[in-house]
């Protein structure tokens, strides 16, 4: 009975959301409103979604290293630890270095974070949502996202403290030399789909598991997304790739001077981050918000809870990699990039073009 | 190791181009100088130039408040406090010094109850090093398994004498207190419980790629250098150099048991690497849990504090005892003028020493391999700033 009528409510729900910025056109008539609400609905999912990745991450931990305090916050199951978080981060004092860059100092988080939320615009939440739907959505991605650099740069140069100032050396460093193999890794996906818009590439997709990107042309495409998924883990700073932020040999890298709301701010955009990277392997290799069932358990509404499974598995990836495994040192870090991910991302593209060529 | 700015910039007539350097604190407040260490780095780029430790900010006056005491039982707090991971083997060197000075003989069953005090004491310690220095290397699990399973030592520790970190325990001529009736089974489960652990940090540290890579041919310390610079402990026998106080110059009942001493063979990299003196701790959290088990089926029944004197008033002299603490050659050299007070006190510690070496092995590593190297030293500040 209750199956039936969450299938009947979600038939319903489709019919009225087939297209959402179609159907917001129907009641707003003004494209630039209509586009401004579009760009504040991730938002919505950005927020919520932060404090449940912080309430996983902490879990995660816990169930791995015997940690105690996630287990028994508020009673069942540690549900108050992320409230516990907020609340002693909002108590906080906010502290500017006297002898900081005080303009940079408190923007850097901001431009962090704009970095991170701009990648939202082309993501395809589901085959009715998508905040922009624009023809060159994946360069955009890889372009916008690295916004970030900026944002790092500024915060450990402004906050006058040699420490943030390696620390915002080594992530501009890393976050630049991690782009190209995520690129190279990427446009094996463009070569196959032909096309850089991330809703069609979805589209492409569609039908069962295996017609997902991962599968095809074995094992090029499969090592394209090792690739991605490898240097996604270093341009969003997470272990083993954390070196920007070694909290044990930078004490906090860049952000070493802030506190409070501007400290959290990072995190926010790092968990941004985690979800857009994850978000983007999920659309380019695992079918994005297409059912691994055909169409059983498909539809727009489906496509919201697949494409959000998708993402929140890969994050528990970086989540569980990040409890386990040791910090590689700079130049390790970059004879990874340069000398092992970028060859072998080259060879998946000459790979796929031969394949398709033959 | 790396070449730094000014030898790599060198123009086609011969002439070097100097980098700017720049100094930089690693600490007094940083996580990975383990207390207030000062280390101040010449660094060109990530590429460290020079290190200079700087001490003295944890400095508590050891040896003079030692000389200022009352009696030489009441130094042993002060002992406990030296070195906060191993206070056990603080005292036990402390007391073996004393009891020489006095020409006493302790009770046989004190004698195997400080060996089991002092193992069990050095697996903790080393469990606090290696999981600290996973730590250091960015490894945050091994750190909480480690402490987790310290912890039953503890547990052992606070139902022997109700103390879980300075225990005051080993006293000139005996211990405080007898066991507890259960100590003997509870210990016997623990080792049990103990050896698969050790499986699982291997398995989840030591022979990890990315570990051995930061830790396999950094700061390499050869065996020259290592005795020529007086290290002792794992910092020795990382280096190769088969040397332990407990059976080349022993002290209580150590020649009863049968165990080995580990050293470095630079299985993964070079004798006396990061990694060497890593696995000599491992390597001896084994080799104390075989002297534990045997000293736990040999110890007998009997008194414990028949032997400790009343008062403590030893004939004009002077001596010098040294043990194997988990970081090393622990000695005291106690002078008395024949009243009831030392007259006078020094401590040789290891961590001390071992961190003079610092310097030698460090220069022309990243900061990161700092990092790694200053936690193979394994420090501990109580001992180090005395």
């Amino acid at each position: 009975m209750l199956w039936q009528f969450s299938e009947a409510l979600i038939l319903y729900l489709e019919k009225w959301t087939g297209n959402m910025d179609q159907l917001l056109k129907s009641f707003l008539d003004n494209e630039i409103l209509v586009y401004t609400i579009m760009a504040f609905v991730p938002l919505l999912w950005i927020v919520p979604y932060a404090l449940f990745a912080v309430y996983l991450e902490r879990k995660v931990s816990a169930h791995m290293q015997d940690r105690l305090g996630p287990m028994y916050t508020g009673g069942w199951h540690g549900w108050a630890q992320t409230i516990a978080d907020i609340l002693k981060l909002i108590q906080k004092e906010d502290i500017v270095p006297a002898a900081a860059d005080k303009k940079l100092h408190l923007l850097a988080p901001y431009v962090v974070f704009i970095g991170s939320y701009a990648a939202f615009a082309t993501i395809p939440f589901s085959s009715a949502y998508i905040g922009s739907n624009i023809n060159i959505g994946l360069f955009y991605v890889i372009a916008v996202s690295s916004v970030v650099v900026a944002g790092l740069l500024m915060a450990g140069w402004s906050s006058n403290n040699k420490w943030s100032l390696f620390g915002a050396m080594r992530s501009a460093a890393q976050i630049i030399s991690y782009e190209i193999p995520t690129a190279i890794a990427i446009l094996v996906v463009v070569m196959i789909a032909g096309s850089l818009n991330l809703q069609e590439i979805n589209q492409q997709q569609s039908g069962w598991f295996w017609n997902w990107f991962v599968f095809k042309y074995p094992p090029f495409v499969f090592v394209a997304f090792l690739i991605y998924f490898v240097a996604s883990l270093a341009e969003t700073n997470r272990t083993p790739f954390d070196i920007p932020e070694a909290e044990s040999e930078l004490v906090a890298g860049y952000h070493t001077e802030y506190s409070g709301m501007k400290f959290a701010l990072f995190f926010l955009a790092e968990y941004a981050n985690m979800f857009a990277v994850s978000a983007i392997a999920a659309t380019l290799f695992f079918g994005g918000w297409n059912s691994p069932f055909g169409d059983f358990l498909g539809g727009p509404i489906w496509g919201v809870f697949w494409f959000l499974s998708k993402g929140m598995f890969f994050i528990f990836l970086q989540m569980w990699l990040r409890w386990t495994l040791p910090r590689l040192r700079v130049d390790q870090l970059m004879y990874v990039s340069w000398k092992v991910l970028i060859p072998w991302a080259f060879v998946c593209v000459v790979g796929v073009g031969l394949w398709t060529l033959l | 190791m790396f070449e730094t700015g000014s030898d790599i910039l060198k123009t086609s007539t011969g002439r070097t181009l100097r980098s700017e350097e720049m100094i930089i604190n690693m600490g007094p407040q940083h996580p990975s100088t383990h207390g207030v260490l000062r280390l101040e780095l010449v660094v060109d780029g990530e590429i460290v130039v020079d290190v200079i430790p700087q001490l003295g900010y944890l400095h508590r006056c050891f040896e003079k408040h030692s000389e200022a005491m009352n009696n030489y039982q009441q130094v042993i707090p002060y002992c406990d406090r030296l070195d906060y991971l191993a206070s056990m083997n603080m005292d036990w060197a402390y007391a073996l010094t004393a009891e020489k000075l006095l020409n006493l003989q302790v009770p046989e069953r004190v004698e195997y109850i400080r060996v089991i005090m002092a193992e069990l004491q050095r697996i903790a310690s080393h469990l606090v090093a290696l999981g600290t220095y996973g730590l250091d290397i960015g490894a945050f699990t091994p750190f909480l398994y480690m402490f987790r399973d310290r912890e039953l030592i503890l547990d052992l520790f606070e139902m022997t004498c109700g103390a879980r970190l300075l225990y005051n325990y080993i006293w000139v001529g005996g211990v405080s207190h007898d066991l507890p009736p259960n100590f003997i089974q509870k210990t016997k489960e623990f080792c049990t419980y103990f050896k698969p652990q050790i499986k699982e940090y291997n398995d989840l540290l030591t022979y990890n790629e990315i570990f051995i890579k930061r830790t396999a041919n950094v700061g390499v310390l050869p065996a020259d250098v290592a005795v020529s610079y007086a290290c002792s402990g794992p910092m020795l026998r990382g280096s190769g150099v088969d040397f332990d106080l407990r059976r080349d110059d022993p002290y209580g009942i150590y020649n009863r048991f049968q165990w080995d001493v580990c050293v470095g063979k630079g299985e993964v990299g070079t004798i006396g690497d990061c990694w060497d003196r890593y696995i000599v701790r491992m390597r001896e959290m084994e080799q104390s849990v075989r002297i534990i088990e045997q000293a736990l089926e040999q110890i007998s029944e009997g008194d414990v504090m028949s032997a400790i004197p009343k008062r403590i008033r030893p004939n004009a002299g002077d001596c010098y005892v040294r043990t194997e603490s988990p970081r090393g050659e622990i000695g005291f050299y106690l002078v008395s003028d024949g009243s009831g007070t030392p007259y006078r006190v020094k401590a040789r510690s290891p961590a001390f020493v071992n961190l003079s070496v610092c310097p030698e092995i460090c220069r022309g590593y990243m900061i990161a391999d700092v990092v790694a190297i200053l936690g193979s030293i394994d420090i501990v500040l109580g001992e180090v700033d005395r």
